[in-house]
């Protein structure tokens, strides 16, 4: 975790105008970072849309997906084709990145992130035997998985309650959730039909390509309001990572907060696996990467989830386009993201932060 | 630390009178264990009768019956894979959980399932090997290498492998080792049909040529395990004192570990994953036998197998005629069990 810089005492004088010009600096460079990360994952965004088989200008794109100009055939493999995987790219990438920087804040760990603590494995489970026991397809699958997922992140929380939930208790306890949960998905793929089996361990290795419509709908609707309920729960965010009683004078309820905050990213990570599946790494990645480009402005929860974005966008991109086969997402984010995270293991340990 | 201290003066304190009581209850542990043992070759969906079991244990070459057929090739090398496996995993448990001084060090979270898995899926996707007898060898590597990574990584940094640490070292490690295995068996349908029975842990299945590859390596392991009890009891009171005992802690450590990682690399490799029977078991032998290694390692040796050998039976009692893996049945129990440690176990009391 960075080193705290809030002012624990009044200053005086010239050191408070030099803190004030600290502030200033951070606050400008995380607007600039911010609306640099705006304008990249646009730019993303419209180019994923253009490549293909069939090529398309970034105008002719934009002209579509605005309904500004009717082509049919442009329109047909826009709107179509690739706007919706475009769009599932982006919006499970903003939930993923918002919500991993959500639970490594909280937990004051940098690999707390929901892929391990349990809620992406009881998703999976969920799936899986809605897939291998009730045939299920589609929406069915999605409702399966947010259930599961919130199902196991209640039950966690609730676990890990013991006058207060510390970020220590939860991420054991949602360590042994995650293997209890593992084992059982196990289980359902060896009982499963081989075909069925297949078709499990496909949902569990996440896609963006998989969405439906609905599917997509109820994940824009849902990032409409817990973005901004994210963005509003930042302030007591940063006040916990003082300490509770610290969070306590600044006039921060630590219970009520941690509770609302851990919602907040549950339910964000719910969704965005019930859309793709569980797309491992994401979650993981987002918070550290936009704190680097942050510089000391750190922490920032717009800034993650943009950079999830981001990342998704460009997974995608590399999955459809850039190897021989086309591979679901998760594979291109499981293969990244296991170098990257040994070594951020070997230098947070380093530094004697791993926990 | 104020624990260690307290276990420290009534291991000297009460030593000579414990010990008197703890020899008996070990004999009587490994009496529970031959019942359980009995339990497992006679019970499942064929019920075989005592005097049947002794008839075909008496003349070991079978007489062409079902049952002598069932007892001698099925029930016998399950039940003695069982009490192997289980006693590997639960000394192996107790000497990961001394050695690192950590109550949450299990080779089942360090990563050494998803090691053998990815092993697994090699072998059979790039070198054609197909058979749990073969690809047992690509496991038990897997699961060495991995548990040496995880616990490499977990120990870098000044206060070295933390609960925590290790914890998520070992999650984030079979986060990356099942991505890699997923890639492949997507491509692959060979590798997904080996896989997912390998990965359930079970013992079914898994007889005579499994039973007498791994058992040399358990035989070992286990015989040497036992050597640890005196160092392990030093490591307990901190790494200066034991220091100041004039042990080497290096060394130690390195045997330890090495003697683990054949422990349960060989088991999990026979098996597949058995999840939560190394982590529990230990704590209930802690329970039983206080804190003395010397004690708690044999007792986990008896204590292991006879849960998973109950594990087992139960597995193939409750789902007759078809069977629960005694992976799943362990890990349905062994959760419960998981949790309760991390809420009220004083965790740094180990």
């Amino acid at each position: 975790m960075t080193a705290v810089t809030h002012p624990t005492i009044a200053p005086t004088g010239t050191a408070a105008s030099a803190l004030r010009d600290n502030r200033r600096r951070r606050r400008a460079r995380s607007v600039l970072v911010t609306c640099a990360l705006v304008v990249a994952v646009a730019a993303l965004f419209v180019f994923t849309m253009m490549v293909g088989s069939f090529r398309i200008g970034a105008g002719e794109v934009v002209a579509s997906v605005l309904h500004l100009r009717d082509n049919p055939s442009v329109d047909f493999v826009v709107r179509g084709l690739r706007l919706p995987t475009a769009a599932s790219a982006l919006t499970v990438g903003l939930a993923l990145g918002a919500s991993g920087t959500i639970f490594q804040q909280l937990l004051r760990n940098p690999l707390a992130s929901p892929d391990f603590v349990g809620i992406t494995s009881g998703a999976g489970l969920a799936a899986v035997t809605g897939i291998v026991l009730l045939e299920a397809g589609g929406l069915v699958i999605s409702g399966f998985a947010l259930g599961g997922a919130i199902l196991a992140g209640l039950a966690m929380y609730l676990l890990a309650w013991r006058d207060g939930v510390t970020g220590y208790r939860f991420i054991l306890i949602g360590i042994g959730v995650a293997i209890f949960f593992d084992g059982l998905i196990g289980y359902v793929l060896s009982r499963a039909r081989l075909f069925e089996a297949r078709q499990a361990m496909h949902w569990l290795t996440g896609s963006v390509g998989q969405a439906s419509p609905e599917e997509l709908r109820l994940l824009v609707g849902a990032l409409l309001v817990l973005l901004p309920v994210a963005v509003l729960l930042q302030r007591p965010l940063r006040a916990l990572e003082l300490g509770d009683d610290a969070a306590r004078t600044l006039g921060t309820r630590p219970d009520l907060s941690r509770a609302g905050l851990l919602a907040t990213g549950i339910v964000l990570v719910a969704l965005a696996v019930a859309v793709a599946g569980p797309i491992v790494f994401v979650a993981l990645v987002a918070g550290p990467i936009a704190n680097r480009l942050l510089g000391p402005a750190t922490g920032g929860i717009l800034p993650a989830a943009l950079v999830g974005a981001a990342l998704l966008l460009v997974a995608d991109l590399v999955a459809v386009h850039l190897l021989p086969t086309p591979l679901p997402t998760g594979v291109v984010t499981g293969a990244v993201g296991a170098p990257y995270l040994l070594w951020l293991l070997a230098t947070t340990n380093r530094q004697g932060a791993g926990g | 630390m104020s624990a260690t201290s307290r276990y420290a003066t009534r291991t000297s304190g009460r030593g000579g009178r414990r010990a008197t009581a703890l020899g008996p209850g070990l004999a009587a542990l490994c009496v529970v264990l031959a019942v359980v043992a009995f339990l497992s070759v006679t019970m499942g969906s064929r019920s075989i009768g005592l005097s049947e079991v002794l008839r075909a244990l008496g003349n070991l070459d079978s007489d062409g019956s079902i049952t002598s057929t069932v007892t001698l090739e099925l029930r016998v090398p399950r039940t003695l894979l069982g009490i192997l496996v289980g006693a590997a995993l639960g000394v192996a448990g107790a000497i990961l959980q001394g050695v690192t001084r950590n109550p949450l060090a299990d080779a089942g979270m360090m990563g050494i399932n998803s090691g053998a898995a990815v092993l697994v899926v090699f072998a059979v996707t790039v070198l054609g090997v197909q058979g749990v007898g073969v690809y047992i060898w690509f496991a038990f590597a897997g699961a060495i290498g991995a548990l040496v990574l995880v616990y490499a990584i977990a120990s870098l940094g000044r206060e070295g492998a933390t609960p925590v640490k290790l914890a998520l070292a070992g999650a984030a490690v079979t986060a990356g080792l099942v991505s890699v295995t997923t890639g492949i068996v997507m491509t692959n349908v060979d590798a997904l049909n080996e896989l997912r029975f390998w990965q359930v842990g079970s013992l079914a299945g898994r007889y005579t040529p499994i039973l007498t590859g791994v058992a040399p390596f358990l035989l070992i392991g286990l015989a040497a395990s036992l050597g640890f009890g005196r160092v392990l009891n030093g490591l307990a009171l901190g790494e200066d004192t034991a220091r100041g005992l004039g042990q080497n802690v290096t060394r130690t450590r390195t045997a330890a570990f090495a003697v683990v990682a054949v422990l349960a690399g060989a088991a999990t490799a026979a098996c597949g994953p058995i999840v939560f029977i190394g982590l529990v078991v230990p704590h209930v032998a802690r329970l039983l036998c206080g804190p003395d290694y010397r004690w708690i390692l044999p007792y986990s040796m008896v204590l292991a197998p006879i849960v998973l050998l109950l594990a087992d039976v139960l597995g193939r009692v409750v789902a007759a005629p078809d069977e629960l893996q005694v992976g799943v049945v362990l890990g349905v129990m062994g959760a419960p069990a998981f949790v309760a440690i991390v809420r009220y176990g004083r965790l740094s009391e180990v």
